[in-house]
């Protein structure tokens, strides 16, 4: 994948065929870890922390993706606890704190993040 | 505004549930409740009192705190007898001087051990067993003793012995009759319960009446009507109860000849406006010694002070309990003097005892007595209850668990009015109306009915009911895979099969209701395709559906790492691929271990690092372990006839061949074999999802195996098989099983939940009742044939291994994961660890 390459707050994190559909990948950038997810339907791209906040480990990008109730969510393959991925939100139980998310957009054939 | 007062003398569990019955009617309070207890704390739970010897505290026998008392305004005089009853002038007055007047008066006195003038009896030493305090009394004096007896061989008198043996002491049941618990057993039941007690350590005596207690002050022995004699430094006395009406008596209400306050229908005595209830009441000549007809009692009195109407018209006295570790129950009615039959089935090897009296044309159940099995409680209860027609030959009723004999017996058969749980007199009726009301799962049915929540002897009967309710009410137990999904796990099986459909979009798109799939569908679904059909799991149309294990075909650990296993069939491992083992262990840092599965894991591995990882392991020889999947783990085995001196067959041959024919087939869950060279079962195959032991003749296969969190003893399900038989049977059963197993279960669990057991897998396996075997050994072929290692496809495939990074953009290692050392080898940094780090 491409390097990153900082353009005002949004960064280049690859191209999207470079990315397999349902599928998470972990981008690291500095020294942070993201968690990307392409799905199929109407919204395709989501980015959010790549660290579970219950067990706190770098895992959710190798998490199964799916919906609740149309609500897209990935689910951490540790415990799984489920997150919705446009909230962030812990879709399991109330107790879990929610994930960061992150605005991702295709543009010119890149795929871009917003991250400060 | 509270008007009337209402007085209970007693607060032992009856006096505090009729308490509770007036707190839950009194819903305009109008009454004042008051209530004397002359022991030092409010009523506790004396059905389980001997608990009070294996660790639980006063506290946790207590029905309700001290708090439930005075929140709810209830007046407790506590360690205060009431010592007069005044009925001229309706005033109870107690040992310290308290004065109260009553508009009700409830006696619930309950009842005193009944102490046989025995001489010497008074001396220290000799106990009754009652209270908390002569539970206390008896462990004071327990620690000075080495030997204790007990008088009584009933139901109490047995429990208060065992009571002594946990104490540590050896301890002994005297008893006058012939037999143990002459009341409710007959000679021959008597005999099964005498070899149960004394296998447990206990030693009984039988014929005995005693003369005497030796001692100068303190009990030092017993002597016997028939001359002999027994040292003991401790007695228990259990020789029966009576009731507490000595208040009664003084004041002139109408007692029994042998004791008890007279009632009638409404439990009124003699005096209308004082009641009787619990074991003080005397209803019909009878005093009815069980909490339940107690709780019923105070329930009744509650209602009628309360404005309501209600009668007591005997109760029934049926009752299950663990009496030192074995089950005993009686039910009905046992001493029937009416004409009947005798249906008794007794088993000295297992140490049970089983006896049916019928009605005398074998059609209705009046009662019975189960010792050591009392599984069929719960039904043969409620055929008696109900009067439930008898199936022809009754003694199936009573047959061992697992002989596939027993009928079906389902809640249906029971009216509305069936009672359920005796403890709080739950009906049926009152079931079904919660579960309709919302109460649709065991806890919250529990909780709002309380059935259940006493003996707990109903719980069975209740999950049964909950479901059957459900599936009545149409919501059913909801089986649907999940919401994707309106199919079960075998419904999806099925469609799979006849469509030859392949991947997962295209059957969520078919017979899916939408959606993008979820963790629950997807890797169901991953499983099913790999079952029928044997596509790499992580080809690229079916990698997403696999949850992180079969992913990255590895297990993962609590800290993002992986654990790797490569197969050993059998156990069997030279040492040269042990070394290459521990050399792959060295190079990348793991951390290894023997697993119970005669293999070796190697923990701490990078995601990054497992291609490389296997590249070594796949040269020297190894193939995936498929430790990862729910699929064939191992085959363990002992080393059988060609080392043991006592195997009678080659179990580590065997055992390697039949680990390398089902090794990467796909299940339900994860299946676990082991194979035994002769009858000492070494590689323990009864605790395995088929477990195979050699005979003289052959091999024995077993069935349904589990060691994990609920253990099963496995099934035997043919014996002396040759080894192509024995093959073909496991190769129908496996394939059975992936064709009717819900997603996640275990065999152990589908066959215990498979119509007709054991018994109707024999006639699917081995008669084809279903005629379903040609396709059944077609499909196991397809997957044999179709055999890869997964690890081997994966190493060989650059794209596939593209996807084993931890970074979509970085060749780097997580760099958050961090390591200790503990005993000279990694594991994960804790916490606080990660957090100084």
């Amino acid at each position: 994948m491409s390097d990153n390459i900082s353009s005002n707050l949004w960064t280049v994190i690859g191209k999207p065929d470079e990315f397999n559909s349902d599928l998470g990948v972990c981008i690291k950038i500095d020294d942070e870890q993201i968690a990307v997810f392409k799905l199929s339907g109407e919204k395709e791209w989501y980015a959010t922390q790549n660290l579970c906040p219950h067990d706190k480990r770098m895992v959710l990008s190798r998490g199964l993706t799916g919906d609740l109730n149309g609500e897209p969510k990935i689910t951490c393959p540790l415990h799984k606890r489920s997150f919705s991925l446009n909230t962030g939100e812990c879709l399991t139980d109330k107790e879990t704190a929610c994930l960061k998310t992150y605005p991702i957009k295709e543009e010119d054939g890149k795929l871009l993040i917003q991250f400060s | 505004m509270r008007t009337e007062n209402i007085v209970v003398i007693g607060n032992g569990m009856v006096g505090c549930k009729f308490l509770a019955a007036m707190l839950q009617r009194d819903t305009e309070q109008r009454f004042n409740l008051i209530t004397f207890c002359e022991e030092p704390r409010p009523a506790y739970d004396r059905v389980h009192l001997s608990e009070y010897f294996s660790g639980k505290t006063a506290a946790d026998l207590t029905l309700q705190p001290i708090d439930w008392y005075t929140d709810n305004g209830i007046t407790i005089h506590l360690e205060d007898k009431a010592v007069e009853i005044d009925r001229e002038a309706k005033i109870v007055r107690s040992a310290k001087g308290v004065e109260v007047r009553y508009h009700t008066l409830v006696l619930a006195t309950g009842s005193a051990p009944f102490v046989p003038p025995v001489p010497g009896i008074e001396k220290e030493g000799a106990f009754v067993y009652r209270t908390i305090e002569d539970l206390e009394g008896m462990m004071e004096h327990a620690r000075a003793a080495s030997k204790a007896a007990v008088i009584g061989g009933g139901l109490l008198g047995l429990e208060a012995a065992k009571a002594t043996q946990d104490l540590g002491l050896e301890s002994h049941v005297v008893e006058f009759a012939s037999r143990l618990m002459p009341r409710q057993v007959d000679e021959a039941g008597g005999a099964i319960l005498k070899d149960i007690i004394e296998s447990r350590g206990l030693t009984v005596h039988l014929n005995k009446a005693t003369t005497q207690i030796l001692g100068d002050g303190k009990v030092t022995g017993m002597s016997f009507k028939d001359g002999s004699s027994l040292d003991v430094d401790m007695i228990v006395v259990s020789a029966g109860i009576r009731p507490r009406d000595e208040l009664a008596r003084e004041c002139g209400l109408e007692v029994g000849p042998r004791g008890g306050v007279v009632v009638d229908d409404k439990l009124q005595t003699s005096d209308p406006s004082i009641y009787a209830i619990g074991e003080v009441a005397l209803y019909n000549n009878f005093i009815y010694g069980l909490v339940a007809p107690g709780y019923n009692m105070a329930d009744i009195v509650a209602t009628q002070i309360t404005g309501g109407q209600a009668e007591f018209h005997g109760a029934d006295m049926s009752t299950k309990l663990k009496l030192i570790g074995t089950d005993v129950a009686s039910f009905g009615n046992i001493e029937t003097q009416e004409p009947h039959q005798d249906i008794v089935l007794t088993d000295p090897v297992k140490g049970t005892y089983k006896r049916l009296i019928t009605s005398p044309d074998g059609k209705q159940l009046i009662g019975g007595i189960l010792i050591g099995d009392a599984d069929a409680y719960g039904n043969l209860l409620q055929m008696t209850l109900n009067q439930i027609e008898l199936p022809e030959d009754p003694i199936q009723l009573i047959l061992p668990a697992g002989t596939g004999a027993a009928p079906a017996f389902g809640p249906a058969a029971l009216p509305d009015s069936a009672q359920i749980c005796s403890c709080e007199n739950v009906s049926k009726g009152d079931l079904c109306s919660a579960i309709e009301n919302g109460a649709t799962t065991l806890p919250a049915l529990k909780s709002c009915t309380k059935a259940g929540t006493g003996c707990g002897g109903c719980v069975p009967l209740v999950t049964n009911l909950l479901n059957h309710t459900l599936k009545e009410l149409g919501q059913e137990v909801n089986t649907d895979l999940c919401e994707h999904f309106s199919h079960t796990r075998q419904g999806l099986y099925e469609i799979v099969r006849a469509t030859g459909i392949d991947n997962f979009d295209t059957l969520l798109a078919t017979h899916g209701n939408g959606g993008r799939g979820c963790e629950i569908c997807k890797p169901a679904v991953g499983s099913i395709l790999a079952s029928v059909h044997n596509d790499k799991v992580i080809a690229p149309h079916n990698r997403k559906l696999q949850d992180s294990n079969d992913r990255f075909l590895a297990n993962i650990q609590k800290d993002g790492t992986y654990s790797v296993v490569p197969r050993v069939p059998g156990g069997e491992i030279t040492p040269e691929k042990l070394i290459v083992i521990g050399e792959v262990a060295k190079e990348y840092g793991l951390y290894t271990k023997i697993t119970g599965g005669q293999r070796i894991d190697l923990f701490g591995a990078k995601v990054n690092d497992l291609p490389a990882i296997w590249k070594k392991l796949i040269d020297a020889g190894f193939e995936s372990g498929h430790a990862y999947g729910k699929a064939l783990r191992t085959v363990k085995s002992c080393v059988g006839s060609t080392w043991c001196r006592f195997g009678v067959q080659d179990s580590t041959s065997l055992a390697i061949e039949v680990e390398n024919r089902y090794k990467g087939i796909r299940a339900p869950h994860k299946i676990k074999s082991a194979v035994s060279g002769c009858t000492r079962e070494c590689a323990e195959a009864q605790s395995k999802d088929f477990g195979i032991i050699a005979t003289e003749k052959g091999w024995n296969l077993y069935l349904g195996g589990n060691g994990g969190m609920k253990p099963r003893h496995a099934d035997l399900f043919a014996a002396d098989l040759d080894k192509d038989t024995l093959i073909k049977y496991i190769d129908r059963y496996l394939m059975f099983y992936i064709k009717t197993a819900d997603k996640l279960t275990r065999t152990s669990v589908w066959l215990d939940s498979l119509e007709g057991g054991i018994e109707h897998l024999r006639q699917v396996i081995i008669e084809d009742s279903l005629g379903i075997c040609d396709e059944l050994d077609q499909q196991m072929q397809h997957l044999v044939d179709t055999y890869h290692c997964e690890w081997k496809d994966a190493i060989e495939d650059p794209e596939k291994l593209k996807r084993f990074r931890h970074f979509g953009n970085s060749d780097e290692s997580d760099p958050t994961i961090k390591h200790s050392i503990e005993r000279d080898q990694i594991r994960p940094a804790k916490e606080e660890e990660l957090a100084n780090a």
